[in-house]
């Protein structure tokens, strides 16, 4: 019982901030609709359900998503292997360079995929642009770095022996990746796909601007029924389905997921240079890297065009105030104000994502205690699933009494941010420190340390790099999320994509070029980051 | 370890210095005015010189505070789930569209502003136009570049007839009316004109091979000839200003608004009901209505002033010309069948 | 001294650790001994504080310590594979708990420690650089630098190599001797228990079932798994068992367990059989020999004597090398 009420006291912290900031908003969203002018009334909620339209809806966000899942680790597995396991020059960089657009604001890769898509850009031919396959594209685009990552580290650090005995025992290079690779992997490939999922689940930007208005989903129908339309026992009822997809999703990853044996010592292997039977794969990740590159290189060269002609005016004119004033603020400056939020973000995800972390990767003495961590961690994930809309007009209709009048806060933005970036700073710390053999702990409470030094002494060593890691990922998050910043009200101070897509609301070339200029700074500073966290080589950053 | 702890310190005393909470301590517009302070709830689309803000923040002595966030729609729907416990004193940014929800919830309080000359004729009819004040008005049309047009030795097309005419077969792009303010315009003119029968037209529309598009800046930046990747489509959804920005090195614009398809949008401001400094808004609702706010609507907002006699900058005058007669729905008409007209409109564009 | 009571311990509903009672008094050694999964480790952790008890009580000179975090124990546990921190050095590793207690002078007691357990001059090396028997040296230095009341050894020797594990035993006694630490070992190899130990407590299916002074649990175990753990090669019963102990001149009983050299080849002895197999180790022949009325057990001769299968030997009995089982065993 003392464990338990030290178990509580812990997760007080982050589970109060996570109550405050997600399910009370979230809950009173989902409340208006249950109770329209004042009176519950769940048939209406009910009916939403029945609708037509809202199973094709259903239909198409639970396809799309697995769609894009299914490509993302089909391209992902082969350039995991290629990143990870081979020894070839330049891998941290693609590695860091895979991860741009993870963080890249959708309004950005929308313009620049229809540029590339639409009809006058090069692939035009295709005929992609506004159909499902565009959306796919995007969603593998976002997301396939989660899965090189995730499954990447794993690879890293799989023991080499058992392929080696396979392959001793006559199995051909495909063999053993099908009898021994693939199942040793299969853990990491899970959490990375359900991670993915719920991304690919929850986007909204890139749906919007590449599937035009032919495809809606769950996410953008909740968007549309709250602003446009103002049903909201239709948005309410959406979100509850959309939470009730996502709590089933991180149940079932929840037994997947498996944790290696941390009193094991495993041999690591080293990368090895390419050989023939690598040839595939290498290939493959050319391909990948070609199909994330052109995008971004789009922008890029889109950025420097002037009048026709190429020139740096775009990004000379980044401290004014864009064409006849379309902007209260010069791009440097939101870049500031992008920046500052970025590290309050970041702070308090860390804050919260170590505590959290700490909380579920203690020893369990019962079964109980066990199952209670479980649903901690996939509370904490919850934040991945419920759309910014809903999450956005729950803050104003909950947070507007003392003690909790935080409305106007400042910190409301970044708290926002940091709920967002918090399930990506669990996942990568939580295996980390569930790696730490508890018997350490034990060690060093035997020779007399209290919790807190053990903490420092056995904990911290290991977590201290990964948490940087973590940071970074939740910096870098923080400086492209759109969604939840848009909605919140700020003063005049906007962040840097909420400018970029000011930008973009104006006629006017230098307009056009400056929001090209400003996504590549934002690419540039995120990438910077990246690379600041590669050189860590932590090799479990990301490991979901 | 302890010099660990010291560098983790070390690194993160100057960042938290730096952060958001740190920053807003020393913000000068913090500590202005000497009459309170007064917040303005709108969109993002708002936007007033520096230098003008702080003219009202003097000659009222009220503190300025804007909430800026999302667009019209977003705006109207936080300003009624807000409407028992307002996140400020004034809203701006409410357009015909979205007006009739927002009064028939209660949101607004009295108004009690005079109109100065030209402003009446934008006001809303009935018991609205006591609560909502008009700031701005622009109106949304068919833009086509002229330059293509020219080269490709076809006249440009005049009305909605022309661009449901194999002629221009493939060459219009629309917003969506789901989730674009002007895409919605769009098929409220096309109502407007149309009345029972749009959906036919609409049909007719979607036939002639019409691109239906996200959202404005995916049409004109995306699609539009004259936007900023260079698309292949030279009709596209804008506005009446938008060949003002398109200029040639002649100083002649290349682009121009056809002025027979245009639908009048007109941006409101009200004193929020149950507001904490209601003397404060209605001083900034009139501080919005004189010339000093008129005449940088804009290069500000990109909208035409609603007041008479206001200088608009060169380039407007010269090629930003608004119709005389633009398509109007009545507000309370838009609010009853909003829905069911975007159903079946989505229903057609989809099919 | 160290007083269990009805110590219980269970997982998910399983009992591990069922009502085990033990007492251990001040400066002793105690060996717990049992096969892998007699919740033996289970036992230890109990009384470290890492384990909650299901019942019972685990007490320190009559002060109950149930409620009282490992951390305020002032039991030092040792793990098994020692469990050194990988980022400090040796010489911090065995400071650390001097650090805790803001020791003045920790360098030269680690110094000190490093020394008793031979291993001078590595303070300034990473545990990654040591062998596997020089951690557990360091893992033992670091356990013994704030004189615990209560030395907890889990298994200390049997993640090494057999002739380092026969030394370090015996070091590790010494050493235990010299700092007269009050120790509890759990092991399963009864070697290294008879080694360090000066009392054994055998636990089987988390229960104990014998406990004692070592010589005596070993001349009497109390059943014949007992016997078998302890290292008797044989648990005879009945008839066979009567012809054994005849043959060594020792009072009838229901059961006797007899060592691998129990049984000697010699010219004229009072049993008789035929052998079955032959091996020759460095000390002496090693037999299996069908002996009449008793079966086929293991049988020593000496290194001259070389008997093959099939042949004729007669065979004598060392009182010494048997026990008769079920007595002696209350303590």
């Amino acid at each position: 019982m003392r464990r338990l009420s030290g178990l509580a006291a812990l997760s007080l912290i982050p589970v109060a901030v996570l109550g405050v900031f997600f399910v009370l908003p979230v809950a009173g969203m989902i409340a208006q609709g249950f109770w329209p002018e004042g009176e519950f009334d769940p048939l209406a909620v009910l009916e939403v359900l029945a609708r037509p339209r809202v199973h094709r809806v259903l239909w198409f966000t639970v396809w799309s998503a697995a769609a894009g899942t299914a490509i993302s680790v089909l391209l992902g597995l082969p350039a995991a292997q290629v990143l990870y396991r081979l020894d070839l020059p330049g891998r941290r960089a693609v590695r860091a360079v895979l991860l741009v657009p993870f963080v890249l604001p959708t309004v950005v890769v929308g313009v620049a995929f229809r540029q590339l898509l639409g009809e006058a850009g090069p692939l035009g031919i295709l005929g992609l642009d506004q159909t499902a396959i565009a959306i796919v594209a995007g969603l593998v685009f976002f997301n396939v770095a989660v899965v090189i990552r995730v499954v990447g580290a794993a690879w890293e650090s799989l023991d080499p022996r058992p392929a080696q005995a396979a392959a001793t025992l006559g199995a051909a290079p495909w063999q053993v990746f099908r009898t021994v690779t693939l199942p040793a992997l299969r853990p990491a490939i899970v959490s990375a796909g359900s991670v993915v999922f719920l991304f690919c689940a929850t986007a909204f930007g890139i749906v919007l601007t590449l599937g035009g208005v032919r495809y809606s989903t769950v996410e953008t129908e909740i968007y549309l029924l709250t602003t446009t339309v103002f049903d909201l026992e239709g948005a309410a009822a959406l979100s509850v389905l959309q939470l009730a997809v996502v709590v089933v999703l991180l149940a079932l990853t929840q037994r997947l997921r498996t944790v290696p044996d941390p009193t094991l010592e495993r041999p690591r292997p080293t990368a090895h240079r390419p050989t023939r039977a690598d040839v595939p794969s290498v290939v493959v990740t050319v391909l990948l890297l070609g199909f994330v590159a052109a995008p971004i290189l789009t922008l890029v060269a889109g950025s420097l065009r002037v009048d026709g002609g190429w020139s740096l005016g775009n990004y000379r004119a980044l401290d004014t105030s864009g064409q006849q004033q379309a902007l209260l603020a010069p791009v440097t400056d939101a870049l500031a104000t992008s920046l500052r939020t970025a590290v309050d973000a970041t702070w308090i995800s860390l804050t919260m994502g170590l505590l959290v972390a700490l909380i579920v990767t203690r020893r369990s003495l019962t079964r109980a205690e066990r199952r209670l961590r479980g649903t901690l961690d996939g509370f904490f994930m919850l934040p991945l699933g419920v759309s910014a809309v809903t999450l956005g007009f729950g803050f104003l209709i909950t947070l507007d009494q003392p003690p909790l009048d935080l409305r106007d806060s400042p910190m409301l933005v970044p708290i926002a941010q940091a709920l967002v970036a918090l399930p990506l700073v669990v996942r990568t710390i939580v295996p980390v420190l569930a790696g730490v053999d508890d018997r350490q702990r034990q060690a060093a409470a035997s020779l007399g340390a209290s919790p807190l030094r053990a903490l420092l002494t056995v904990d911290l060593p290991v977590v201290w790099k990964p948490l940087l890691a973590a940071g970074g990922f939740a910096f870098a998050v923080s400086l492209g999320e759109f969604g939840a910043t848009s909605f919140l009200a700020r003063d005049e101070h906007p962040t840097l994509p909420v400018v970029i897509y000011q930008l973009l609301g104006h006629p006017g070339e230098l307009n056009y070029g400056m929001a090209l200029a400003g996504s590549v700074v934002l690419a540039t500073t995120t990438a910077l980051v990246v690379l600041a966290v590669e050189r860590l080589r932590v090799p479990s950053v990301g490991a979901f | 370890m302890k010099s660990l702890l010291i560098s983790v310190v070390a690194l993160l005393v100057p960042l938290t210095a730096c952060s958001v909470v740190g920053e807003q301590s020393d913000n000068p517009d913090q500590d202005g005015g000497t009459g309170g302070t007064v917040v303005l709830v709108t969109h993002e689309s708002f936007k007033l010189p520096q230098r003008v803000e702080r003219q009202f923040e003097d000659e009222s002595g009220y503190d300025l505070q804007t909430r800026a966030a999302g667009d019209a729609g977003t705006l109207t729907t936080k300003l009624v789930l807000t409407k028992d416990n307002p996140t400020g004193d004034a809203a701006f940014g409410i357009d015909n569209t979205f007006a009739s929800r927002a009064v028939d919830e209660g949101v607004f309080a009295d108004l009690d502003v005079e109109l100065p000359a030209g402003a009446e004729k934008y006001a809303l009819d009935g018991d609205a136009a006591d609560v909502l004040a008009p700031i701005d008005n622009g109106n949304v049309c068919v833009n086509v570049d002229q330059t293509w047009f020219a080269s490709h030795d076809l006249q440009p097309p005049t009305s909605f007839e022309d661009l449901a005419d194999p002629a221009y077969r493939g060459l219009f792009v629309t917003p969506s009316a789901l989730s674009s303010s002007p895409g919605l315009a769009f098929l409220l003119a096309t109502i407007a004109e149309y009345g029972d029968e749009w959906p036919d037209y609409w049909e007719r529309l979607m036939a002639n091979d019409t691109l239906v598009v996200d959202g404005w800046e995916d049409a004109y930046f995306g699609d539009f000839t004259q936007g900023g990747a260079h698309g292949s489509r030279p009709i596209v959804l804008s506005y009446d200003s938008s060949p003002a920005f398109t200029l040639a090195d002649d100083g002649s614009s290349t682009t121009s608004a056809l002025l027979d398809t245009c639908f009048r949008q007109v941006e409101y401001a009200g004193v929020l009901e149950g507001a904490d400094n209601p003397a404060g808004a209605r001083a900034l609702i009139e501080f919005l209505l004189s010339d000093a706010v008129q005449r940088e609507l804009p290069e500000s907002m990109f909208v035409f002033p609603v007041v008479d006699g206001i200088k608009l900058p060169p380039a407007w005058e010269k090629h930003a010309r608004q119709p005389d007669s633009p398509y109007r729905l009545a507000p309370a008409e838009i609010a009853a069948n909003r829905e069911a007209w975007l159903e079946e409109w989505r229903d057609i564009v989809t099919r | 001294m160290l007083s269990l009571r009805d110590v219980s311990v269970s997982y998910d509903g399983h009992r591990v650790v069922d009502e085990v009672s033990l007492d251990l008094p001040d400066g002793e050694v105690l060996a717990v001994l049992g096969p892998s999964g007699c919740g033996k480790s289970t036992l230890l952790r109990a009384i470290a504080g890492l384990e909650m008890l299901a019942g019972g009580s685990v007490a320190w000179d009559g002060a109950d310590q149930v409620d009282v975090p490992t951390h305020r124990r002032g039991f030092a546990l040792m793990f098994q594979d020692g469990q050194l921190f990988p980022h400090l050095t040796v010489g911090r590793n065995v400071g650390y708990a001097l650090r805790l207690r803001r020791v003045p002078d920790s360098a030269g007691r680690v110094d000190e420690l490093l020394e008793m357990v031979g291993l001078r001059g590595y303070a300034d090396r990473l545990p990654g650089t040591l062998s596997g028997g020089e951690r557990q040296r360091v893992a033992l230095a670091r356990s013994l630098a704030v004189e615990p009341r209560l030395l907890l050894l889990d298994e200390p020797l049997s993640a090494l190599d057999a002739g380092l594990r026969e030394r370090l035993a015996g070091e590790l006694r010494e050493i235990l001797r010299t700092a007269g630490t009050t120790t509890l070992m759990v092991t399963h190899d009864h070697e290294e228990a008879f080694t360090v130990a000066e009392r054994l407590a055998v636990m089987r299916n988390g229960e104990v079932v014998q406990q004692g002074a070592i010589d005596q649990v070993w001349r009497a175990p109390a059943d014949p798994e007992t016997a078998l753990f302890l290292g008797y090669a044989h648990v005879l019963t009945g008839e066979a068992a009567a012809a054994v102990l005849a043959a060594a001149g020792r009072d009838s009983a229901p059961a006797v367990a007899i060592r691998r050299s129990a049984l000697e080849v010699v010219a004229a002895g009072p049993l008789s059989g035929t052998v079955r197999s032959s091996r020759i180790t460095p000390q002496q022949v090693r037999l299996e020999v069908d002996v009449d009325r008793v079966g086929v057990v293991n049988a020593v001769s000496p290194l001259d004597r070389h008997p093959g299968p099939g042949q004729r030997v007669e065979l004598a009995v060392d009182a010494t090398r048997l026990a008769v089982l079920g007595r002696g065993s209350a303590s």
